[in-house]
């Protein structure tokens, strides 16, 4: 890992940390970093994905009915936008890349607008939960919804609300981390526009970049595992 | 006395180049922030053993006469959480971590500096949230927050001290990250990982811990303040969940939280040993790989934990055969630290007084550890006393014992200053013969049906022998931690400068100035030498090339 | 050694788009049909490779030169693994009296 000359030698780019030596070595830190840190959210949602899977085990049927109220078209949709903007933002990065100011601004503001459609379709679903009185809590009711396959067994309220609480805390700590994620992507906009990225320095973008499809790829997941139990 | 010695000019250090509050607040440099940590876990460090001194006055009698019952519930709770949390989970990586590993493997600093000072900050905001907790009533639920009490019975702050821990935890998180990403990407030119010293390989294996483990744990906890705070039902068995559901996800981090705290005592006892032997380390390969088994088969065990709570034999059995397999990493570091011994010109300043204490005291903790992965045995031993003392075994008999092996070893490296070596020996000696008298009596107590947790023993008067035996051991042990803080103080106004390498050892922090400048090196060093090249430095070899002008 | 700029041609980014977008109306056409067992492995295994397709080419993980940022995303799903199926130990081998599979 020795000092390699660049022509950056003499006037460093004023990105360039001190306690690196190189710009490769800065931007080969900031990747890992973010991907160990990635890793620290695999596990996070991790532990709930557990406890999903022991319960969806443990009580199938009132899982799969619970299941089937909640909206699985919307569910569907907001997936297509997740992966809309994931396009998006290797385009923006594509476009720092290859100096096309241009293309970078406008897939970063693309990027934003399919995250806020996201956020309204969720809120759209949210709002359906609580008109129907699925929400956990003192108002849950989930009385007389037959088991799927079975239509004179009748779905165990109880366990109908674990399913429900787990629901709303992935689904809630996922719609968290797009906020982050839209905090993040506000910035770099601003960056962005005022010039910082050029195609030999766009870290901030690369690593931004990979949090989002991060949050993109637990929705990958969370989608067929909390909207399609059992819709046969 | 030391004011007859004329005090040298002081050069620039990364200690005098910049004055006041501001300047260490917002310090990015690895060093300070290393002595923000120690403040703060000292700090912690005292309260969490306030609680303990109040534990033991409580058990000198059998009756429950010094508290009630429900503060008692909250001393060995908050005694735990502390203790743990914010004590010796971040010990030695934020203290020792944080001012060696980049020094080590000479680099100017962490990969991430001001992630390391939001670590610092993180931890702040979790410890003053923890102190605002107990002040205003406190937990009583065991550290170990068992469901259903902590989320539908308890009358405590459970939330707040949940929230404290889960924000904590995040501290440890981005400390993990910043070392992992620094040893795989800073470290100097010929600094290959067979070169590192295992101090390093320590930390490497400590922060996968910390970054795999703790998140667990972080959505443990945001579940049951969610549960606590909504009555969800996901832990609780009149709504269909499951308490067992909490312990699995709860043990999943806090097993493998105990390698986080021991391996980094073995990484300082590493380091001492070899420079009090003046020997290369038996076996670098086998103590460095040594160290990934433990982070990876440590995360394998959990369950050992809960095997009377309600699981099923056969997941006992798995996980009973499973702890077996994790001692052994466990001892082949200790067959490797003797061989170490063997031959070798052993010298017995206080560091390598330490270390000799956590090779007996953690070989104790750890084989009683082994009794407790006996299932029959374990049946008998639960939420005994034995298990309290082989946990204390470990965790102040080895890993507490290394912070202080390692506060001493490189307190010169990082201050400038030595402490007075008469004192420091004989705090040793008091400390290992307090901690024995403390923590003995509690194996006999425990194997003779003593429970934990119970204020009042009132029906077993015939324990009180040996708890008054205990609690007399803490109070000499307190003496044994007082005497370290008082010298310590004492020698950074007092204390005689310390020269570069007063211990003549390997590695190349000690190839800097004492204390450091800023930067650490005034050149990136260029590394040629196997580490522990001791047979060479003894031989009088020009040492290690000087990287410092 | 090499510009570290990573750039794909944009044909596999949208390539990769498109696949993601039939992955998705697979999966949702998929759960309409009565697999059984089966229904969870497919939904599984179409959002695996809709997971893995934005790793290894939206997040550059296939062109990562060295192999330590792949082992940092093997190792964690390993430990992710090994608490879903040691947990499994128990809850597959424990007598749950109101749970279907006891019934």
């Amino acid at each position: 890992m020795a000092v390699s000359s660049s022509s950056h030698e003499d006037v460093h780019n004023p990105a360039l940390l001190h306690h690196f030596a190189t710009e490769e070595q800065q931007r080969d830190a900031s990747n890992l970093g973010m991907w160990i840190f990635l890793g620290t959210e695999v596990m996070f949602f991790g532990g709930l994905f557990c406890a999903y899977l022991i319960y969806r085990l443990l009580y199938f049927p009132d899982f799969a009915a619970a299941s089937r109220t909640i909206d699985a078209a919307l569910g569907g949709t907001n997936t297509a936008v997740l992966i809309c903007s994931s396009l998006t933002v290797v385009l923006a990065i594509w476009g720092a890349q290859t100096a096309r100011r241009g293309v970078m601004i406008g897939c970063l503001i693309l990027t934003m607008v399919f995250g806020l459609a996201f956020l309204g379709i969720k809120g759209v679903e949210y709002k359906q939960k609580f008109d129907e009185h699925h929400v956990p809590g003192p108002s849950f009711n989930f009385e007389n919804v037959p088991v799927p396959g079975h239509p004179d067994q009748m779905a165990n309220p109880r366990h109908a609300q674990i399913f429900f609480s787990l629901y709303f805390i992935m689904t809630g700590l996922h719609a968290l981390h797009m906020i982050v994620g839209l905090g993040i992507f506000t910035w770099l906009l601003w960056a962005a526009w005022k010039g910082r990225f050029t195609p030999e320095y766009h870290t901030p973008l690369e690593v931004g970049g990979l949090y989002w499809h991060f949050v993109d790829i637990v929705w990958i997941y969370l989608f067929p595992l909390l909207y399609l139990i059992d819709r046969h | 006395m030391a004011t007859a010695i004329a005090q040298p000019v002081e050069r620039e250090n990364y200690l005098n180049k910049h004055y006041g509050v501001g300047s260490w607040l917002l310090t990015t440099d690895h060093k300070r922030i290393a002595l923000l940590y120690l403040a703060s876990i000292t700090f912690f460090f005292f309260i969490g053993g306030f609680f303990a001194l109040l534990i033991r006055l409580e058990l000198l009698t059998p009756a429950g006469d010094l508290v009630q019952a429900d503060t008692y519930n909250k001393l060995f709770t908050m005694h735990g959480q502390v203790m743990i949390f914010f004590f010796l989970i971040p010990s030695i990586p934020a203290v020792l971590g944080n001012f060696l590993v980049p020094m080590m493997i000479g680099a100017k600093d962490l990969a991430f500096p001001k992630i390391n000072l939001l670590s610092w900050y993180i931890y702040a905001i979790a410890g003053i949230l923890m102190l605002h907790c107990m002040l205003t009533g406190g937990v009583d639920t065991g550290w170990t927050f068992y469901t259903p009490f902590s989320t539908a019975f308890s009358n405590t702050k459970v939330i707040e001290a949940g929230l404290a821990i889960f924000i904590s935890g995040f501290s440890s998180i981005l400390t993990g990250l910043n070392f992992i990403v620094t040893i795989h990407r800073m470290r100097a030119p010929g600094m290959t990982w067979s070169r590192l010293p295992l101090f390093i390989w320590a930390h490497y294996a400590t922060s996968i811990i910390q970054i795999l483990g703790t998140p667990v744990v972080a959505i443990t906890l945001v579940l049951v303040v969610a549960e606590r705070a909504l009555h969800l039902g996901i832990f609780d068995p009149k709504l269909g969940g499951d308490p067992l559901l909490f312990q699995h996800l709860f043990w999943f981090y806090s097993h493998p939280a105990v390698y986080i705290m021991i391996l980094p005592s073995m990484g300082v006892v590493t380091e001492i040993i070899a420079c009090f032997s003046r020997k290369r380390i038996f076996g670098y390969s086998f103590v460095a790989l040594s160290s990934i088994a433990i982070a990876v088969f440590g995360f394998l065990v959990w369950a050992h934990h809960m095997f009377v709570a309600g699981i099923s034999v056969y997941a006992a059995l798995v996980f009973s055969i499973l702890s077996y397999a994790v001692a052994v990493p466990s001892a082949v570091k200790v067959f490797n630290w003797t061989a170490t011994l063997y031959k070798g010109s052993i010298r017995y300043d206080a560091p390598m007084l330490y270390a000799f204490g956590f090779l007996g005291l953690f070989t104790m903790g750890g084989l009683t550890g082994l009794f407790l992965s006996a299932l029959g045995i374990n049946v008998h031993v639960t939420d005994t006393y034995f298990v309290i003392a082989h946990f204390h075994y470990i965790m102040v008999g080895g890993a507490l014992m290394g912070y202080l092996g390692g506060m001493h070893f490189w307190w010169p490296k990082i201050t400038g200053r030595l402490y007075p070596e008469g004192w420091a020996r004989l705090a040793a000696l008091i400390v290992f013969v307090g901690f024995n008298l403390t923590f003995f009596p509690q194996f006999i107590l425990g194997y003779l049906g003593m429970p934990r947790r119970y204020y009042d023993y009132s029906h077993m008067p015939e324990f009180q022998v040996l708890n008054v035996l205990s609690t007399a051991g803490a109070t000499v042990l307190g003496v044994g931690y007082l005497l370290p803080m008082m010298y310590f103080l004492w020698s950074m106004r007092y204390g005689k400068p310390a020269p570069d390498n007063p211990w003549r050892a390997a590695g190349l922090e000690w190839q800097t100035p004492s204390p450091p400048p800023t930067f650490n090196f005034e050149t990136e060093p260029v590394v040629t030498w196997e580490a522990y090249n001791y047979d060479e430095i003894d031989k009088g070899h020009k040492e290690v090339p000087q990287v410092v002008g | 050694m090499s510009d570290h700029s990573k750039s794909s041609p944009l044909v596999t980014y949208f390539a990769v788009w498109a696949a993601l977008l039939v992955g998705t109306f697979l999966t949702y056409e998929a759960a309409k049909l009565d697999l059984g067992k089966f229904n969870a492995a497919v939904a599984l295994t179409i959002a695996t490779t809709k997971a893995l397709l934005v790793a290894l080419f939206f997040m550059h993980l296939r062109q990562a030169s060295e192999k330590l940022l792949k082992l940092v995303v093997i190792s964690t799903i390993f430990f992710l693994f090994i608490l879903l199926a040691l947990s499994m130990a128990d809850y597959g081998t424990r007598y749950f009296p109101n749970s279907h599979l006891w019934s």
